[in-house]
């Protein structure tokens, strides 16, 4: 049994120790926004937070976070950030497939969640760049972000 | 039965010939159902209920192109609906129905083929409906029909009164004879007031927090995970396994042999991931691929290319090219190569499947349903009646899912579980391993010019691997061995008297398959890098030598001229950058393309890319952009990261780490602008593609004098 607090609530995990965050995410609380790509870390689709911080679920295994607070996209859809994210994604018709779009936001509300100043293009590609969009939104979501970003902060969009 | 016979004469069927559109009038959720399921009522495109809500089926696979949104639009074009009150629903995986007259009836997307090949009969469909609506409502109102006229949803008076299309649908009878309809009462695109607009995609908002749900996603109560372990090559089979490691992992519940490999069935995804690691199978050591040297196939293709002897099978001619050969004032030939290249859809492949007694349902992410029913009534036995295919969202296809591989995975294991629900999941290992690659190709191109310098010929030759040989074999070989995706784009707009091109197959044993812009993908890098040195070895330049060359073709000429326009070419560049240009004409769309390029540590750095795009009546002009923006992207990925090494016939590159896609921090920008003009549709989820490749090589040439003649693009 490994107990740990997933979106604000404090829940116990009976699986393997090794077993990937990712899995018991999916599998034990269907979660499904949190996605499977590659399995090593590469694609970000499986991004969640830990304690705030960006991880890649599909690496990271149950027994590490232990203890530790768990947010995926379902639980940051409920935050002003990830409200701000969402109406901007809609706004700029962002996805194409989608299925990178949840680690896309995660990453996103990361990186708008530790900068106040307002961030170029370039940086939010750069910032973005360890996830993985097979569809090439990668336009689309930096103008997204950038548009969440002045909801955040109240500046003109 | 009553009622089923109720909702039959409140039912009908329009269209002509073999594509129908059924109708129906009043039916809540519950019977609409009922009706999709009866087989006497053979459809429901289209319902229009009390309350005005207007359900209408998308009969594609969403894979991010905004086909969900572009078939609708459609039927509610013709038919004046109110767009607020239309709800989108996947359309059941039944072929007879749903089918796409460009594939022969087959439900399958792919091939830009769906917005083609819907568009007239979907219209039409929609014309009739309103017909029928008309029809009622003066028979309600007690007026001419020629008095109304139709707007978002509801039939108006020239007295003003109007009745909204559900009061309707409570009321309507269908006509015993239905109002006759052809393609000149279709609305002008001057009236259109659905296409042409941008309409929010209908499966944005789902995707845009996370609750979007895809095949992976699918829960079904009592479900169990499989993971299948296949051979390291293609083409081989099991010969036994030791499963006993297997199954001694907790949570383990069966493992299942299949013809071609073993699948572990256990509690988690996890758990069949990590027991399937330890089964200790034997393979079969026959299939040719294991000679497969990636290096060694392409030096014999590069010389089955250059040796003209060979004549391989004639894809098309017309003209003499020897005779332009013969005569020529000087001629330009290049040989070409591309390597394989893997899809890549992010959401690896995966289905879930239910036995039932003889049925089977199962949930699939796929582009084909058809192809679906066949694998299953073919290799895992079931009848076709007995399958129920469900579509759900695609995390990525690309030409990947159209095969049914993943989906006999799920239905072999799902049949010796009857009961179990079981959800079968790709590893990305898997998914690369197992993939069916854009094949490795060798091209060789002569091109003869006169006095003039005006391009006279082009003999154009292509050595590849088939993929309609593996994947349609009868229709291969009714077609002498034409095998046309694989010379996709090979056609041009071009005027050039004498054009002839040849196809030398080889079956080296590795699959090759469909992929996003495939042939175009290589053909139009070939053709198009070749215009260009063409031009620059006559002195002209390559927009002026191209615009001559489209002569006869104006929509062609005028996205050159756009695209020109938009880069400003011809000005002068910052030291160090310079603009390439390419044109693509593949799926009835003409798409002009140039790319800002500067060289970075000796590799190709795309800065900005413009393009001009008339695709004819452009439906959702801002998913036209996005798709070609899309396409540039995918066509760039490949053209400077992309390639698949095999050794052995094993691929050496087995995951995301060493197997390179365009990342964020490489995207140029992308300017495109849509020019509609009247004409029927052409296909955009490619269009971008072809042309990125060679409008990069291009300005390659450009900046180092160095033609770059090899996909990826290695300088």
């Amino acid at each position: 049994m490994v107990s740990l607090t997933v979106n604000e609530k404090k829940v116990s995990v009976d699986a393997a120790p090794d077993t990937p965050l990712l899995w018991v995410l999916r599998e034990q609380f269907n979660l499904t926004g949190t996605k499977f790509g590659c399995g090593i870390a590469q694609c970000g689709a499986c991004t969640v937070h830990v304690d705030g911080e960006p991880v890649r679920s599909c690496s990271v295994p149950l027994a590490s976070v232990a203890g530790r607070k768990v947010t995926t996209i379902e639980g940051v859809m409920q935050t002003r950030t990830g409200k701000a994210l969402e109406a901007a994604w809609n706004k700029e018709q962002t996805p194409q497939c989608g299925y990178c779009q949840s680690g896309q936001i995660m990453s996103a509300a990361n990186l708008l969640n530790k900068n106040k100043a307002l961030l170029s293009r370039t940086e939010i590609l750069q910032a973005l760049s360890g996830n993985l969009c097979r569809c090439g939104t990668y336009n689309q979501i930096a103008s997204a972000v950038s548009s969440a970003q002045k909801t955040l902060t109240g500046s003109k969009a | 039965m009553n009622q089923l016979t109720a909702l039959s004469r409140r039912s009908f069927i329009v269209g002509s010939g073999s594509f129908a559109v059924g109708v129906s009038f009043g039916l809540n959720g519950a019977q609409l159902a009922q009706a999709q399921a009866a087989d006497f009522n053979p459809n429901g495109w289209v319902n229009i209920a009390a309350n005005g809500t207007v359900t209408l089926m998308s009969p594609a696979a969403e894979m991010g192109q905004g086909t969900m949104t572009a078939m609708p639009m459609l039927l509610a074009e013709e038919l004046d609906l109110d767009w607020s009150k239309v709800k989108v629903v996947q359309a059941p995986g039944n072929p007879k129905v749903f089918g796409n007259p460009r594939f022969g009836g087959g439900m399958v997307t792919g091939a830009s083929r769906t917005v083609q090949g819907y568009y007239e009969p979907l219209r039409l469909a929609g014309a009739q409906v309103r017909l029928v609506l008309l029809d009622a409502a003066s028979k309600a109102m007690k007026v001419p029909a020629s008095e109304l006229r139709t707007d978002k949803g509801r039939v108006i008076h020239t007295s003003g009164r109007s009745m909204g299309y559900g009061d309707i649908a409570k009321v309507a009878q269908v006509p015993n004879e239905l109002p006759k309809v052809d393609k000149s009462m279709l609305k002008p695109m001057r009236d259109f007031k659905i296409i042409g607009t941008n309409l929010p995609r209908v499966d944005v908002a789902s995707k845009s927090n996370g609750t979007a749900k895809y095949g992976i996603d699918q829960r079904l109560p009592g479900m169990l995970w499989a993971s299948v372990l296949r051979a390291p090559v293609h083409g081989e089979t099991l010969v036994q396994v030791d499963d006993s490691a297997a199954m001694a992992v907790p949570g383990v519940k069966r493992v299942v042999r299949l013809p071609y490999g073993v699948a572990v069935v256990a509690t988690s995804f996890h758990t069949a991931r990590k027991a399937r690691d330890l089964l200790k199978p034997e393979w079969t050591r026959t299939s040719k691929a294991r000679n497969h040297q990636t290096q060694k196939v392409l030096t014999d293709y590069l010389a089955r290319a250059e040796n003209l002897q060979d004549k391989g099978v004639e894809f098309f001619s017309h003209g003499q090219v020897s005779k332009s050969i013969a005569e020529a004032k000087k001629t330009f030939s290049a040989t070409y190569t591309s390597h394989m290249v893997s899809h890549i859809c992010l959401e690896p492949m995966n289905c879930t499947a239910k036995v039932d007694g003889d049925k089977i349902e199962v949930w699939a992410p796929s582009q084909s349903p058809s192809f679906i029913i066949g694998a299953l009534s073919g290799a895992a036995g079931f009848k076709p009646e007995n399958i129920t295919v469900n579509i759900t969202l695609l995390g990525g296809g690309f030409g990947r899912r159209v095969e049914p591989d993943y989906a006999l995975d799920a239905a072999l294991v799902a049949k010796a579980m009857p009961g179990t629900p079981i959800q079968v999941i790709w590893t990305r290992e898997d998914d690369i391993a197992h993939d069916k690659f854009r094949p490795l190709t060798g091209q060789h191109l002569v091109a003869t010019v006169d006095a003039q310098g005006k391009l006279t010929g082009l003999l154009h030759r292509v050595v590849s691997e088939g993929i309609y040989a593996r994947v349609a074999p009868p229709a291969f070989k009714a077609s002498g061995g034409k095998d046309s995706p694989v010379l996709e784009g090979t056609e041009v707009t071009y005027g050039i008297d004498n054009h002839a091109v040849q196809f030398m197959i080889e079956e080296r044993g590795v699959n090759a398959g469909f992929w996003r812009a495939v042939g175009p993908g290589y053909t139009k890098f070939a053709i198009e890098t070749l215009i260009d040195e063409v031009a620059q070895g006559v002195g002209s330049d390559p927009l002026a030598y191209r615009l001559q060359l489209l002569e006869k073709t104006p929509r062609g000429a005028a996205v050159l001229k756009e695209v020109a326009k938009m880069a400003n070419w011809g000005r002068a560049l910052p030291a160090g950058r310079a603009l390439g240009l390419a044109y693509s004409d593949a799926w009835n769309t003409f798409v002009g393309m140039i790319a800002e390029v500067s060289m970075e540590n000796g590799q190709p750095r795309v800065h900005q890319v413009w393009a001009a795009v008339d695709c004819g009546h452009a439906l959702q002009p801002r998913n036209i952009q996005v798709q070609i923006e899309g396409s540039v992207m995918f066509g760039l990925s490949a053209a400077l990261h992309e390639r698949i090494t095999l050794k052995d016939g094993e691929p050496q590159e087995t995951n995301l780490n060493g197997y390179s896609i365009l990342r964020a921090s490489e995207a140029p920008l992308v300017h495109v602008n849509v020019m509609p003009t009247d004409n029927h549709p052409g296909g955009i989820g490619e269009a971008g593609l072809p042309p990125i490749a060679p409008a990069v090589a291009n300005a390659v040439a450009k900046l180092t004098g160095k033609r770059l003649r090899s996909l990826p693009l290695t300088a």
